[in-house]
């Protein structure tokens, strides 16, 4: 069953283009990757890639059947330690320039102005895993700021401090950015539809690098589509039923 | 460990106690919330492990908490915990901000009765700044500089969580959720309810004994049908997503919160739940 209108869904080309950065040939390779809480469109990324033929081993924190993990988060955060985690998703209640992450809350210490739920395991994750790529789907100013007001986890340590990666891109549901961490800069690398360089740049608290031609996002290919609406979908009803019946049109059997 | 009732089980955590919760995924006793909220708790220190869900902005909504350790309070897909949002703005609470594996390394350490343990990663992060019984230090085993985040051991006074079954001999069974057995080694009392009551010894069973809690660290256990409702357990039954929703529909103020307790903590549904 297919969504009513058919088209392709913004979820569906969230998803195709987070699938496409973590195939990507220049990054390090990905054997493991790990998915934490609430995260449909990280996970519908993850099976399409596995769905599609490559050899990867997807732990996903919250499946309830045949959950992956015999000791809990523990185990994740000790198989990340030992380095057999690959990919890690992160994302924020703020995002800076810098690629530091705010899971804590806005205004004084510990978020006296919105308080967002807290920074789950990012401090670790995001220093002991080799790629991670953020994800928020509200692109606004208020989500991607110049500078966060705390910081939960950093986008850039120094060089004494031990950590295997960080941030290979930011995807949000109007762009893709790539992150430069000798820099420390995010550069813009393609759009979603309707947006251009112009409404990213309105809609960005931080200052970004643009290159001289900026592509436009690419749909999801038919048999990306027939993937994610078929198998990925399968896989993902029993955690995300409400989100596979609104993206994908499919209920969970009674 | 003794067998109890649900509301005996409730006055075994002290007002003031530190009180360990495992999250929504991972068997927190729901049941011992509703029944401490019932029995009017005061100044409980909760811990997170490593996150807070359901059951934690339940007790602060109720007013039986004065601190909060966590790495996150959440109701998942049901979005932000709205007590413990609106506690934290009132300054109601004391939140102490940890990350994840934090509050695991600071458990097994407890577990092993060193004082201290290390952690990778953290390093960078604002959480440290408030957290003065954390200490990054050079790695005393490396020539080079390298520093570390070291973590005190943290001794729960209280830890609860609801497991499948109980046995003869007292001991729990809480199948692949063994993180909760970390728990129960950190903490000086775990407190336990249970589905149902089987007869023998599971430890006598190679296929049980992996996901069972030895009685020794049982102070003591009650039964509690559906105790982790509305989380899931195991294969037993699943999370009642539409059951949150509700609740975090009608908590969203002050006096929605109130008249939801009233109706399922301390009106018929609740009554049936402790029998």
């Amino acid at each position: 069953m297919s969504p009513p209108d058919g088209g392709v869904q913004p979820e569906e080309r969230l998803a195709t283009a987070l699938a496409r950065l973590i195939l990507d040939p220049s990054a390090p390779p990905v054997r493991h990757i790990a998915v934490g809480a609430a995260s449909p469109i990280p996970a519908a990324a993850c099976w399409l890639v596995a769905k599609s033929g490559h050899s990867v081993r997807l732990s996903l924190l919250h499946k309830r059947s045949g959950n992956p993990f015999t000791e809990g988060s523990r185990e994740l955060f000790d198989l990340t330690g030992q380095g057999r985690i690959d990919l890690f998703f992160l994302g924020g209640g703020q995002i800076d320039g810098r690629a530091n992450i705010n899971l804590i809350g806005t205004g004084e210490w510990p978020g006296q102005g919105v308080r967002f739920p807290g920074s789950f395991g990012s401090a670790f994750m995001y220093l002991m895993t080799p790629r991670t790529i953020l994800f928020r789907e509200e692109h606004s100013p208020r989500v991607l700021v110049q500078k966060v007001d705390i910081v939960s986890a950093a986008g850039v340590t120094p060089p004494e401090v031990f950590r295997r990666g960080t941030a290979q891109a930011l995807v949000t549901g109007r762009c893709v950015f790539r992150f430069n961490p000798d820099r420390a800069r995010f550069t813009l690398e393609s759009v979603h539809p309707g947006e251009s360089v112009e409404s990213i740049r309105s809609q960005t608290g931080f200052d970004f690098d643009v290159p001289e031609a900026v592509p436009a996002t690419p749909d999801p290919t038919p048999d990306e589509l027939a993937l994610l609406r078929g198998p990925v979908c399968e896989e993902m009803l029993e955690t995300y039923p409400e989100f596979c019946a609104r993206v994908f049109g499919q209920k969970a059997a009674a | 460990m003794t067998r109890v009732s649900l509301e005996a089980l409730a006055e075994a955590v002290p007002d003031g106690a530190l009180l360990a919760l495992p999250p929504d995924n991972s068997l927190p006793s729901v049941a011992l919330a509703k029944a401490l909220v019932r029995r009017d708790a005061k100044g409980l220190r909760l811990l997170g492990v490593p996150v807070s869900g359901f059951a934690t902005d339940l007790l602060i909504g109720a007013g039986c908490v004065a601190e909060v350790q966590t790495s996150a309070v959440s109701l998942g897909e049901a979005g932000f915990a709205p007590r413990f949002s609106a506690a934290v703005k009132a300054g109601a609470i004391t939140v102490r901000d940890a990350t994840c594996p934090a509050i695991h390394t600071m458990l097994q350490a407890a577990e092993k009765g060193v004082p201290f343990m290390p952690l990778r990663g953290v390093i960078g992060s604002d959480i440290i700044a408030h957290r003065p019984d954390w200490r990054v230090v050079q790695n005393p085993l490396s020539d080079r500089p390298d520093p570390i985040l070291i973590l005190p051991a943290l001794h729960p006074d209280t830890a609860a969580v609801h497991a499948v079954m109980a046995d003869e001999a007292g001991n729990v069974w809480v199948g692949r959720r063994r993180e909760c057995a970390t728990l129960a080694h950190a903490s000086r009392k775990l407190l336990v309810t249970v589905e149902r009551v089987v007869p023998g010894n599971m430890l006598e069973d190679e296929r049980l004994a992996p996901g069972t809690i030895s009685a020794t660290y049982v102070e003591a256990f009650a039964v509690a049908e559906r105790g982790a409702h509305p989380v899931a357990l195991l294969d037993e039954y699943g999370f009642d997503a539409a059951y949150v929703a509700a609740y975090a529909r009608a908590a969203r103020t002050e006096e929605g919160f109130r008249a939801w307790v009233e109706e399922h903590v301390f009106g018929h549904t609740a009554q049936v739940a402790a029998e």
